[in-house]
């Protein structure tokens, strides 16, 4: 019987981050997926990153992820959001040539030492005392591990909606995966369902291009990775139109026949990327909305038309593409759809992503109730690091909610669980001014060579640019001015007396980098990435010391642990309505107990109290 | 870690009062007030002055260095005289030092249970008395939930929420044609709105401090209605009395008792009787002056006796008493409520009515002011990050939401969390998301 360390079910983001991440640790990895020429396929959209997103990017890439590294091979069309707002609000994007993404990522999996790909099925899983012994294959049979990742994306239960015809399927063309969701409904996993949907793809030889409007990429594309130099293929425009009110006409004379608004599809759909059924529904006061016309590769014709998902029968998806301008001879190549899967409610795991009903089963992505690619791949991430730990007799490890977008979304995930698929915004962090997609390498590359798996090459890189960023601090607060030398430099500075340090300077507004090196040529000698994180760091220094604060006190309340042993419901003076909600997910740390609603101080002091009776021998592991 | 301070003892006016401070800031407050850093754990009579060295009040001391400590940090207590002014003045004069805020309930345990200075049997105790206090204030956050306070704070928050979902929407969906790139400019007249809004609702707090010393009830009513022998029941039985004084004219005695956990200041006045004697008359003046601010006029009458007094014009609320119920009794419409003040016959109805008329009053008076100090420095608090986002200029917009943040986190222990999902809701109810 074969053996493996850590196997992993599922080709996607999620699970391509969690087998690259496992294997990097060491751990003999197994990658399970149905097809390995689907290895890295991006099923919707053809686009990495975006506000929060892209954030994710630039952490998993700092963690030495796949993500970043893959998107900068494969971007078309490279933007900067943003870009005329502050530092901690702007985002990398790019368009994505499909095959060149999913190339880059399978060349980086092949590539990848201990890391090996099983084409199969995963249909069930060995549980021996109540933990993870392996899986059972369609065509291998049983294998044994104690590490499994589950990263199945919409493929438990899936099905496949297009007017009234439905069908069960994981992705167009795919089979589901029904027999291991049995399986997880058998162990008393709770789930949920929930749907998304994709537009109809568009031959773009048929489009009539003249008169759209167009939008740039960047003049100068900014990779997402840290270890890429340059972007080498070439950056194309993208084409915008626009829905109208026969467009709108259609849709409404038609919304009983959409999946949708039949009343066939019971699960929650984002609110962020709604069908179009849903806009007319929900704004037909609007004249038109927009649609980019994306193509999916330099050397693909279809277009991937964002902003039109539909569960509409093919008819009608034929009549509504053609109200729209350019789009009147368009032909579809792939009809529209809407999917409903399966998702397990991630209140029932821990921040390393391991049930908790099921230890050595962990789950990673869209399984888990988010949506995007960015999402998926970095709770693979995560999954991956902590199956390979435990398959070492390691404990779990997790990025803080202070540390990184990373670790928002898993504490919102586990903590709080999903109303409908999750996806992450800046707005989500309160510590968004910290956690900048440009300083995504000084937040967690540490954290990562510390654990062990960061290659040579980027922790070399990381070293010596921070080496220098340390430097140009260090020289940036040894110099300064009085207020009166900086007025003959042509800075605005109040006439107070005070000398500024060069770092001081940087925080105000209109005084960069480059007006600091006529005075002081020293600042020639750094790069431009490290005079930027100077002048970003030096501009957010007055927040960035008051959020150190509330990061302080978050961070004690989170290494107050709260034993496994103390019973809930025995604790006197505690509310019932209290007494469940702390039993329908035990908190594990003081900090996670602050969050359940409801929860006052006596409460958490009760529970401080009983928690210390038996964490003396814990507290040397904390 | 900030530091920490709060009235330590009980209830004002008493004998002493006691503020105790932790934290590291404290050795500036002990430099500031006293002038010197005590010898720790040594009590020291000194002056305290405030910071333009005007005298506060003398004052013992006392410096406890961490980690010996209650709390394991730095701790001071000034015993002071325990004159409500004193106290307040002082208070207000710690909440300027920088680093110094008034502390939350519980929080002194709670450090002190953080740096491992309270075994398990002290901590329960103390969890116990946490719990109380945390159930007065439950019970305050409850009466603020109801009625004009509720919805004043509630139209805040919805203000807050949408001024916030519309910055965060121009940030999060920057490709979004729905969402015009300027939509936040729009927001900062709404703003300011809120903010001079919260401005006038703090000095309305301020104006009716007074207010919240209790509530005034006067006993009226022609001589010899028994309004004595009112008093003296009221004072003698089942009541808790705090202080007892004579009263400052010679016809008013105060007593303060304290109903149903609310402070009131029952007043005895000079019979209401047509009088040509110079010093009677000033005294019915004084007596119709006090019934113009009380709350409640008990108006006595002899059942046995009856006598007609005519009540000047008030807006108090009046009852109508029959008193010597033991010698007869009367008509039910003229005196709803009777009873004896010398027998105590009928007098349980009389405590159990003036009890409900005090939990309403509190409720009244909850829905128009901010009731404690805690909420008038979070509404501070909440104030200045708003006026701080106001002076900002678009081109750092991502701190001008940085500081409505702020703003939010402050006034939201008052008017209720706002939470992220709360910004997407309304950012998903207004634009048309999803290119």
């Amino acid at each position: 019987m074969n053996q493996f360390d850590v196997i992993v079910v599922g080709g996607g983001h999620a699970g391509c981050e969690a087998a690259a991440a496992s294997a990097r640790l060491g751990a003999k990895t197994a990658l399970v997926t149905y097809q390995a020429v689907k290895i890295g396929v991006m099923s919707c959209n053809p686009a990495i990153g975006g506000l929060g997103k892209g954030h994710l990017v630039r952490e998993i890439d700092a963690l030495d992820g796949l993500m970043g590294r893959a998107a900068d091979q494969g971007g078309i069309q490279f933007r900067v959001l943003n870009r005329r707002k502050g530092p901690a609000v702007r985002a990398p994007r790019t368009q994505a040539d499909r095959k060149l993404y999913r190339q880059a990522i399978q060349t980086l999996i092949y590539e990848q030492n201990n890391l090996f790909i099983v084409e199969d099925e995963a249909i069930d899983l060995i549980i021996e005392n109540g933990n993870i012994a392996g899986i059972i294959l369609t065509k291998g049979g049983a294998v044994k591990t104690g590490s499994v990742v589950l990263a199945t994306g919409t493929f438990l239960r899936g099905v496949i909606y297009i007017g009234d015809k439905v069908w069960p399927a994981g992705r167009m063309g795919e089979s589901p995966a029904q027999k291991l969701a049995k399986r997880l409904a058998y162990y008393q996993v709770k789930n949920g369902r929930f749907k998304t949907g994709t537009p109809p793809r568009l031959d773009g030889k048929t489009i009539d291009w003249h008169g759209l409007d167009w939008q740039k990429p960047d003049s100068e594309p900014m990779p997402f990775s840290f270890l890429t130099e340059k972007i080498k293929q070439p950056q194309i425009d993208c084409a915008i139109t626009r829905t109208n009110t026969e467009t709108h006409r259609i849709i409404r004379d038609n919304l009983h026949r959409s999946a949708m608004y039949s009343g066939m599809i019971q699960g929650i759909g984002p609110r962020y990327c709604p069908a179009i059924e849903d806009k007319i529904v929900k704004f037909g006061d609007r004249d038109g909305h927009q649609i980019f016309l994306e193509p999916e590769g330099l050397h693909d014709n279809t277009i991937y038309p964002n902003g039109i998902s539909t569960s509409l029968p093919e008819d009608v998806q034929n009549v509504l593409i053609r109200s729209i301008e350019g789009l009147q001879h368009a032909t579809i190549l792939q009809l529209g759809y809407a999917i409903e899967y399966d998702f397990v409610d991630p209140r029932q795991l821990e921040r390393s992503l391991e049930l908790r009903s099921i230890p050595g089963l962990f789950l990673a992505g869209q399984i888990n109730g988010t949506t995007g690619y960015e999402e998926a791949a970095a709770q693979g991430l995560i999954a991956g690091l902590n199956a390979a730990r435990k398959a070492g007799n390691l404990l779990p490890v997790f990025v803080q909610r202070t540390q990184a977008y990373i670790g928002v979304m898993i504490d919102d995930l586990v903590l709080r669980g999903v109303t409908e698929p999750y996806r992450m915004f800046t707005s989500r962090s309160e510590f968004r001014l910290s956690l900048r997609a440009d300083n995504a390498d000084q937040r967690l590359t540490p954290f990562g060579i510390k654990l062990g798996f960061i290659g040579r090459e980027r922790e070399t890189a990381f070293l010596q640019q921070n080496e220098m960023l340390q430097q140009a601090r260090k020289f940036a607060e040894s110099v300064s001015l009085t207020p009166n030398e900086a007025t003959v430099y042509g800075f605005e500075i109040n006439q107070d007396g005070v000398r500024r340090t060069a770092y001081d300077l940087l925080s105000y507004s209109g005084i960069n980098g480059a007006r600091l090196a006529k005075i002081w040529p020293e600042f020639r000698k750094f790069n431009a990435r490290t005079m930027e994180a100077l002048e970003i760091e030096a501009q957010y220094a007055v927040y960035i010391q008051r959020q150190k604060k509330e990061i302080a006190i978050l961070e004690r309340d989170e290494g107050l642990l709260i034993s496994n042993d103390v019973r809930f419901n025995d604790i006197p003076g505690l509310s019932n309505e209290l007494k469940d909600k702390l039993l329908q997910r035990p908190p594990r740390t003081i900090a996670e107990a602050q969050k359940i609603d409801g929860m006052t101080p006596a409460a958490l002091f009760l529970i401080m109290t009983h928690s210390r009776r038996f964490n003396h021998s814990q507290e040397t592991i904390a | 870690m900030d530091t920490i301070f709060a009235l330590s003892s009980g209830l004002l006016p008493s004998g002493i009062a006691i503020i105790r401070l932790s934290g590291p800031c404290v050795r500036n407050a002990l430099v500031q007030f006293a002038g010197f850093i005590p010898k720790p754990r040594y009590m020291n009579f000194c002056t305290l002055r405030s910071s333009t060295g005007e005298t506060l009040d003398k004052a013992l001391i006392v410096y406890f260095t961490a980690p010996k400590s209650f709390t394991g940090e730095d701790c001071a207590e000034f015993h002071l005289h325990g004159g409500k002014a004193v106290v307040k003045r002082i208070l207000e004069e710690i909440a300027t030092i920088p680093g110094f805020r008034l502390a939350e309930p519980g929080e002194f345990v709670q450090r002190a249970f953080l740096a491992g200075k309270l075994d398990l049997t002290e901590a329960e105790g103390l969890a116990d008395m946490i719990n109380a206090e945390t159930e007065s204030q439950r019970r305050l956050a409850v009466i603020g939930s109801s009625g004009a306070l509720a919805v004043l704070y509630r139209d805040w928050r919805n203000q807050l929420v949408k001024a916030r979902a519309l910055i965060e929407a121009e940030f999060d969906f920057p490709d979004e044609k729905d969402i015009p790139n300027s939509v936040s400019t729009h927001i900062w007249a709404n703003i300011a709105r809120l903010r001079d809004s919260i401005l006038q609702h703090i000095r309305d707090g301020k104006r009716t401090e007074a207010m919240r010393d209790g509530l005034k009830i006067i006993i009226a009513g022609a001589p010899n209605a028994g309004k004595s022998s009112v008093m003296n029941r009221l004072a003698g039985r089942d009541i808790a009395i705090v202080t007892e004084e004579a009263g400052t004219t010679r016809d008013a005695l105060e007593i303060r008792l304290v109903i149903d956990t609310l402070p009131v200041l029952i007043i005895d006045t000079a019979g209401l009787q047509d009088t040509e004697n110079r010093i009677e008359k000033m005294s019915i003046d004084i007596a119709i002056a006090r019934m113009k601010e009380a709350n409640l006029v008990l108006l006595l009458d002899d059942m046995h006796n009856p006598q007609t007094v005519t009540l000047p014009e008030i807006s108090a609320t009046v009852w109508h008493i029959g008193n010597k119920l033991d010698l007869s009794s009367g008509d039910y419409n003229k005196w709803p409520i009777q009873f004896s003040a010398w027998t105590g016959e009928g007098w349980d109805n009389f405590l159990e009515q003036l009890t409900m008329f005090c939990r309403e009053k509190i409720i009244e008076i909850g829905n128009v002011v901010p009731i404690r100090k805690r909420q008038i420095a979070l509404l501070e608090n909440g104030l200045s990050e708003l006026n701080t986002a106001l002076k900002a200029d678009d081109s750092k917009l991502e701190l001008r939401s940085e500081h409505l943040r702020f703003a939010s986190n402050y006034l939201g222990r008052i008017t209720g969390d706002i939470n992220v999902e709360d910004l997407l809701d309304v950012i998903f109810s207004e634009f048309c998301i999803g290119k």
